[in-house]
């Protein structure tokens, strides 16, 4: 579990994020959601260390990591993989280095349990036959895969992932949202995911923090957030009169109203 | 941002790149890495300006010396001493200013912009150690060889122009050569090339490794980075020479 305490960050005097507090449970897919300029980015890169925040705690497993030396951040962040929303895959290497260069780095296996290894991640990613092609050479749903193979080739206990869906097409963001959900489950990760994909929210958001303009707006389950009150929750996911119809039918299907197998040819001639 | 908010991140750049490698098999790979990027990737373009320079002192100089008195050889110390004093180190390195440095500066900030050198990050490595160290150490040791080989050649350039044009002949031209040869010039000549490899690697590898934006500032930063090199080099040149002359 990750716990986050009064994050307080701010640049040049403008404070971006503050008072921010939240937990992110282990085995679940834990979504920051907010619109572009909201803080859910400075909250992450707070979380991740890659920010200092200029006040509060960050703790993961009961750890203190804003108090920790760079001795111990150092071998914290082996338990940690990310996914970068550009997928900051390194173009100087091939898929197949770009997966075991965290391997070469940290791990004393010998190179053919590297090779093993790297085999197991792209295989659980669905990645076959890209091996020996530059991140140049592949599609950007394929991108994401390699960074989600890299990022779990040291089995990390905490999963981040900057909009894993960002230049994707809606099928191709479905499967890696799913590819993601799969992974935290079955390696009981704690992931954390920024996103302003609506698919995302309803499909993996087993827990969902809604930041809004550099505060902690609201918490909840995806279950919740079909019934939230919150006006500025329901502007911000259910901005499109599609999605507020599709909320208020699915409101009605939770309240039993209407048959979830419904026939649709019927519902259309009355 | 002022030159003293520069000269400190400068400062700390450099005091954040001396820690405990993460695994030193993989740093030494990346620094002969970057020896073979800066040494063999800059070796002809090194090896053209040398020959060329030295040619055209020989031309030039034979050009200037009109009086029957001064002796032909006198023309080969002219030009072993200006091209071991002066072209080799200085013109070489305002060369590899612009060859190493913009790819350098690019490099880095391309990986910044990427969020590479944040991944690296993330994965527990000192981007400071593994990026930047590397390129600083593979330019102390290869640009001090491609100033010996710029020297050797821009001589080589000198005797072959002299003696194709008939204004000196070769053997009178080996004989200048060991005339009144000082040793210290070629040691004066590496403690500037030493000097100048940390300038075009150092300075680079702070603008690209500070890169804020797209791919507009990688671009910006690349020219900022050869321009205050080359700016650097010529400020060093002058205070070796009043220092050690």
């Amino acid at each position: 579990m990750i716990e986050v305490r009064n994050i307080r960050k701010g640049f040049a005097g403008k404070v971006v994020i503050d008072k921010v507090s939240a937990t992110f449970d282990t085995g679940k897919c834990n979504l920051i959601i907010g619109s572009s300029g909201s803080g859910k980015t400075v909250l992450m890169k707070c979380v991740v260390g890659l920010f200092e925040p200029d006040e509060g705690d960050i703790l993961y497993d009961g750890l203190n990591f804003t108090g920790m030396d760079q001795q111990n951040r150092k071998i914290m962040r082996q338990q940690i993989g990310m996914l970068f929303q550009g997928s900051a895959l390194f173009d100087s290497m091939t898929v197949e280095e770009n997966v075991i260069f965290p391997l070469d780095m940290f791990s004393a296996m010998s190179y053919k349990d590297k090779k093993k290894r790297v085999r197991e991640v792209l295989d659980r990613v669905n990645l076959q036959g890209a091996d020996k092609k530059y991140p140049a050479e592949i599609s950007g749903g394929m991108k994401k895969r390699v960074g989600i193979a890299r990022a779990i080739v040291l089995n990390p206990k905490y999963l981040f992932c900057d909009e894993p869906n960002s230049g994707l097409d809606p099928q191709t963001s479905l499967v890696i949202d799913k590819l993601i959900q799969e992974l935290t489950v079955d390696f009981n990760i704690t992931t954390v995911i920024n996103t302003h994909d609506m698919n995302s929210v309803m499909e993996i958001g087993d827990k969902i923090v809604y930041m809004y303009q550099g505060l902690k707006e609201w918490e909840g389950s995806k279950q919740e957030i079909i019934f939230s009150k919150n006006e500025r929750l329901n502007k911000f996911i259910f901005a499109s009169n599609f999605l507020q119809d599709a909320k208020d039918m699915r409101m009605l299907e939770m309240k039993g109203k209407i048959d979830n197998d419904r026939d649709m040819d019927q519902l259309l001639n009355t | 941002m002022n030159f003293f908010t520069h000269l400190g991140r400068f400062i700390l750049l450099i005091k954040g790149m001396f820690s405990k490698p993460e695994n030193l098999r993989m740093y030494w790979k990346e620094l002969m890495h970057q020896c073979s990027e800066i040494g063999i990737g800059s070796l002809g373009i090194v090896a053209i300006i040398s020959v060329f320079i030295g040619a055209v002192s020989t031309v030039q100089t034979a050009y200037q010396l009109v009086s029957p008195v001064i002796p032909k050889s006198t023309i080969a110390q002219i030009v072993r001493d200006t091209v071991i004093l002066e072209f080799a180190p200085t013109l070489t390195c305002i060369v590899l200013a612009g060859v190493v440095g913009s790819k350098i500066a690019s490099e880095l900030g391309n990986m910044r912009v990427s969020e590479q050198i944040d991944a690296l990050e993330i994965m527990g490595i000192n981007t400071k150690a593994y990026l930047v160290f590397p390129k600083i150490l593979a330019a102390l040791i290869v640009v001090p060889m491609l100033v010996v080989i710029s020297a050797v050649l821009g001589i080589w350039g000198g005797r072959f122009a002299g003696s194709m044009a008939n204004i000196i002949s070769p053997d009178t031209f080996d004989k200048g050569l060991l005339l009144a040869w000082m040793p210290f010039n070629a040691k004066f000549a590496l403690i500037k090339a030493y000097t100048f490899a940390f300038i075009i690697s150092s300075i680079p590898a702070y603008y690209g490794y500070n890169v804020q934006g797209g791919a507009l500032e990688i671009g910006r930063s690349s020219t900022q980075s050869v321009v205050t090199s080359c700016i650097m080099i010529l400020f060093a040149d002058y205070l070796l020479a009043a220092i050690l002359l």
